[in-house]
């Protein structure tokens, strides 16, 4: 209950402490039982492939093959999963997609902090056609730009010690690169509405009391953004883990590809072990599940937008 | 009294362009040019790049031919896969727009009316949200797969096992089942935040005023969702005009799974390598997504010019 205040506005919260916990803020109680079947069904049938997933990691090979996986187990192991981690190199995969992905996440929400604050917060000129630059850039469907990029990713060259492809094309920085490039919009438009829901009082206290640009975004405006920066954090972390097409395009040395494709190193020529592949599928799966786990409490507090102001 | 508002005028305008010490134009120029270039360089040079290269016969390698609206004329007339792939993202389209995104409002709504255990019902709803389409992809073959398949073996059917991914008149819809396994969770997720935010008073008001709970739904408490309607709008659109890993991951995107995004990804890094031709697909698909990004911003642009 506590977790469950901190989420709410401030009204509900004041509510909440005066008195009656959120059940009794509904008199009608007709219809609650239903809700729960309806709720519970809903669940189920959202948590069945992730269910039949795991089930199916357990069970070896020739037993779902005789059976069917809709059958009662006979033997049940954890086997694939090591089997998997080893087969697929998983490990080194893993640690590409962290190369990739934890200074994309970092960067991006760094710049898009910063242009939300020009724009929502000391209103530079331009402020929204700056703004519409960034959001309309993220809208575009990355296929657009695909060609351009890989030709001019061939030519940027790049010294030994970052690439050892000597050029951008199949090196990190380009994977790197176009995931900052592509996510500052979204993160940019969250961060502004975000922002201009903040009092801009302590702003003009900090002012009064001679803080500079640099002090009035890093010490003042940025641990108020503490919430959305969570809750970004969190779905870029997913999205740049997840993504699949830059990496397909921009590197072509299978040693460097990210986690999402080493799933495909379990596919055998002639014959898949499906029940292997599921236990890869879950290890691949495991990473952001937790972080939303980790983040949620902060996750739907930073996704509120200031939408009360609408 | 003229000259007068004009010297303030002129005053403030003084006092503004003082408004930033060197130091501070210096970060403000750093901080804001790094984040624009790279939006230039990486979104919208590319973004023209194509819309140029769709109008030549490039093939990577060679020199670059200047053919007009030849592509365009042959990617109408003499491509099979275009057409189904057009209907296929329209189709995408309204699935996500009529069903999905309506059933994560309908999740949201009940979720917030304050049922117990409710952060698990939020949690196991968004689960979805945050698996790999790959991964998505390849749980599909498990459920669907015509072998030992869950599906079919539910409904019992080893003699004649229904192709769920192969048939090229079925495969389509369990794609977008798919998809809409995730963007539902997400819809919800995005209005239960708006849902949080609403100010309370509102439906107590209503309430008083003799409103049903559909009443207070409709006539309150949804218009003021509208910034997360907006959103929520946007991303689905984008959404399915995007669409493209899910059916790479299942057969990459051939046999009854065309769409325009496949079709681009074929071209251009294919071993044919239609640059040219590439490029005029997705100068397609950008036309099209331009149009909503366009309503869009026009919307936003207004809520902005209100605040």
């Amino acid at each position: 209950m506590t977790a469950d205040i901190r989420t709410t506005s401030p009204a509900a919260r004041g509510r909440s402490l005066a008195g009656g916990d959120r059940r009794g803020e509904h008199p009608r109680r007709r219809g609650r039982f239903g809700v729960h079947i309806f709720l519970m069904a809903v669940s189920l049938a959202f948590l069945a492939p992730l269910l039949l997933a795991v089930y199916a990691s357990l069970r070896p090979y020739e037993e779902t093959a005789q059976h069917g996986y809709f059958s009662l187990p006979e033997h049940l192991s954890f086997d694939y999963y090591r089997e998997a981690f080893s087969d697929s190199g998983m490990g080194e995969y893993f640690k590409n997609t962290l190369i990739i992905a934890v200074p994309a996440v970092l960067i991006t929400l760094f710049l898009a902090s910063f242009v939300a604050f020009a724009v929502s917060r000391i209103k530079v000129r331009g402020g929204i056609v700056l703004l519409m630059f960034f959001t309309a850039g993220n809208l575009l469907p990355p296929q657009v730009l695909v060609t351009p990029l890989y030709v001019l990713f061939l030519k940027i060259p790049l010294p030994w010690w970052m690439s050892d492809s000597l050029t951008m094309y199949d090196s990190y920085w380009a994977v790197i690169i176009v995931n900052i490039g592509f996510q500052l919009g979204f993160c940019v438009f969250v961060l502004a509405n975000f922002m201009r829901t903040l009092p801009q009082e302590i702003l003009e206290a900090a002012i009064v009391d001679g803080a500079g640009l640099w002090t009035q975004f890093w010490r003042i405006t940025l641990p108020l953004c503490r919430p959305a920066l969570a809750a970004l954090g969190t779905l870029e972390f997913t999205w740049v883990y997840n993504d699949f097409l830059w990496a397909l395009i921009f590197i072509s040395n299978p040693d460097k590809l990210p986690i999402t494709s080493s799933l495909n190193n379990l596919r055998g020529q002639f014959f898949t072990d499906y029940n292997l592949l599921a236990a890869g599928s879950v290890l691949v799966a495991l990473p952001t599940i937790l972080v939303f786990l980790l983040l949620q409490r902060h996750f739907i507090a930073g996704l509120t937008l200031g939408s009360s102001k609408g | 009294m003229r000259s007068v508002a004009l010297n303030t005028a002129r005053r403030a305008g003084r006092r503004r362009s003082r408004r930033f010490t060197r130091r501070d134009l210096v970060v403000l120029v750093v901080l804001l040019g790094i984040p624009v270039l790279l939006d230039i360089v990486i979104i919208w040079g590319p973004t023209l790049a194509s819309i140029g290269l769709s109008f030549t016969s490039w093939d990577g390698i060679g020199d670059i031919h200047w053919v007009g609206g030849k592509n365009y004329q042959n990617l109408v007339d003499n491509y099979p896969p275009f057409w189904p792939a057009v209907r296929h993202n329209l189709l995408w389209l309204a699935f996500l727009g009529l069903i999905a995104t309506p059933f994560g409002l309908l999740l949201a709504v009940v979720i917030d009316r304050g049922v117990r255990f409710s952060r698990f019902y939020q949690s196991t709803l968004y689960m979805p949200v945050v698996l790999s389409l790959a991964v998505v992809g390849f749980m599909a073959q498990l459920v669907l797969g015509t072998d030992q398949g869950v599906v079919n073996t539910v409904l019992n059917n080893h003699e004649n096992p229904i192709d769920w991914l192969g048939d090229s008149d079925i495969n389509i819809w369990m794609m977008m089942l798919a998809a809409s396994w995730r963007h539902t969770g997400y819809v919800m997720i995005l209005y239960l935040a708006g849902l949080k935010s609403v100010d309370p008073t509102l439906k107590e008001a209503a309430a008083i005023d003799g409103a049903n709970a559909r009443q207070t739904f409709f006539r309150v408490v949804f218009p003021t969702l509208r910034p997360v309607n907006v959103i929520v709008g946007v991303i689905t659109v984008i959404e399915s005009l995007r669409a493209f890993d899910i059916v790479y991951a299942v057969n990459k995107g051939r046999n009854g799974l065309e769409l325009l995004s496949v079709l681009i990804t074929d071209n251009v890094i294919g071993e044919a390598s239609r640059i040219g031709f590439g490029s005029a697909i997705a100068v397609v698909l950008l036309t099209v997504s331009l149009g909503f990004i366009v309503t869009f911003l026009v919307q936003e642009l207004r809520g902005a010019r209100d605040r």
